[in-house]
């Protein structure tokens, strides 16, 4: 047991056991904090693996901005405790059946292709520093790069008018 | 280094999680939240990738997603406070109006 490895078993028990309280939460603040708890943990993950630019924008832009979004909405709501309803029985069973089926398919992927997961090794000093980042952004991933504001822009658009108030006839 | 299966592993389990998230809870908000958490579970798989093929364009695909996150966020809850002004509910098996 490598200290890595026990930090990497210690954060992966957090990860999922905070994925499962998002999932089982009756209340969707308590959600909303688990999955910011979830967030947080994989940043360290993305540290690990010699992502630090990303680390830090995960934690900035998913636990920073994502998730107040989710917060403010669900106060200003007032919808923690909506959604409780349960018309169709037969979905729950349903539900996990599939779910596990998914991990299966997955996990036998894992075990019968282990030639995709070959590699690793030492990575040079620079590797996922902001200036390499950068650096691939704005050559290689220039035209990506500013699509994705056009989409932002969209996105504020679309939000705006989504909630504008109707004007009332009279 | 720790072999990648084991990260790739732990972002298969939390992809799972969030589709059984999807397929399970009926708050609209709760089934918001586990779709984040899938694309953050595809957000792990591809730095694992990143990291064991050195290539550096996976931790730039992560920062794409991530803004499309934040894009669909957006649009997502403003539709979300949308019907609940006009329904005063975001139970996803009550909002039945279009059933033929």
């Amino acid at each position: 047991m490598t200290p890595e490895l026990i930090t990497f078993l210690t954060l992966a028990l957090i990860s999922i056991a905070a994925a499962l309280g998002m999932l089982f939460s009756r209340n969707a603040v308590y959600s909303a904090l688990f999955l910011i708890a979830n967030f947080i943990t994989v940043a360290i993950f993305y540290l690990m693996l010699g992502g630090t630019f990303i680390a830090l924008s995960q934690i900035a832009v998913y636990a920073g901005a994502i998730m107040v979004l989710f917060l403010f909405v669900i106060m200003l709501l007032g919808a923690e405790k909506l959604g409780q309803s349960q018309t169709l029985a037969w979905q729950r069973p349903l539900a996990i059946l599939l779910g596990l089926g998914l991990l299966g398919e997955l996990g036998y992927m894992l075990a019968t292709r282990p030639e995709m997961l070959t590699g690793g090794g030492a990575t040079p000093e620079s590797f996922g520093s902001p200036l390499e980042i950068g650096r691939l952004l704005f050559r290689e991933y220039l035209l990506p790069f500013e699509v994705t504001s056009i989409l932002l822009l969209v996105a504020m658009i679309g939000a705006i008018i989504l909630t504008r108030r109707e004007k009332t006839r009279v | 280094m720790l072999p990648v299966s084991y990260y790739v592993g732990l972002s298969a389990v939390l992809f799972t999680i969030g589709a059984l998230g999807v397929l399970i809870r009926r708050n609209a908000i709760i089934i918001f939240m586990s779709v984040e958490l899938m694309l953050n579970a595809a957000n792990l798989a591809f730095v694992a990738f990143a990291r064991a093929h050195q290539a550096l364009s996976g931790q730039v695909f992560v920062f794409f997603v991530i803004t499309v996150a934040a894009a669909e966020v957006a649009v997502g809850l403003a539709l979300i406070v949308a019907i609940f002004r006009t329904k005063h509910n975001i139970d996803v098996d009550q909002l039945s109006s279009m059933k033929g």
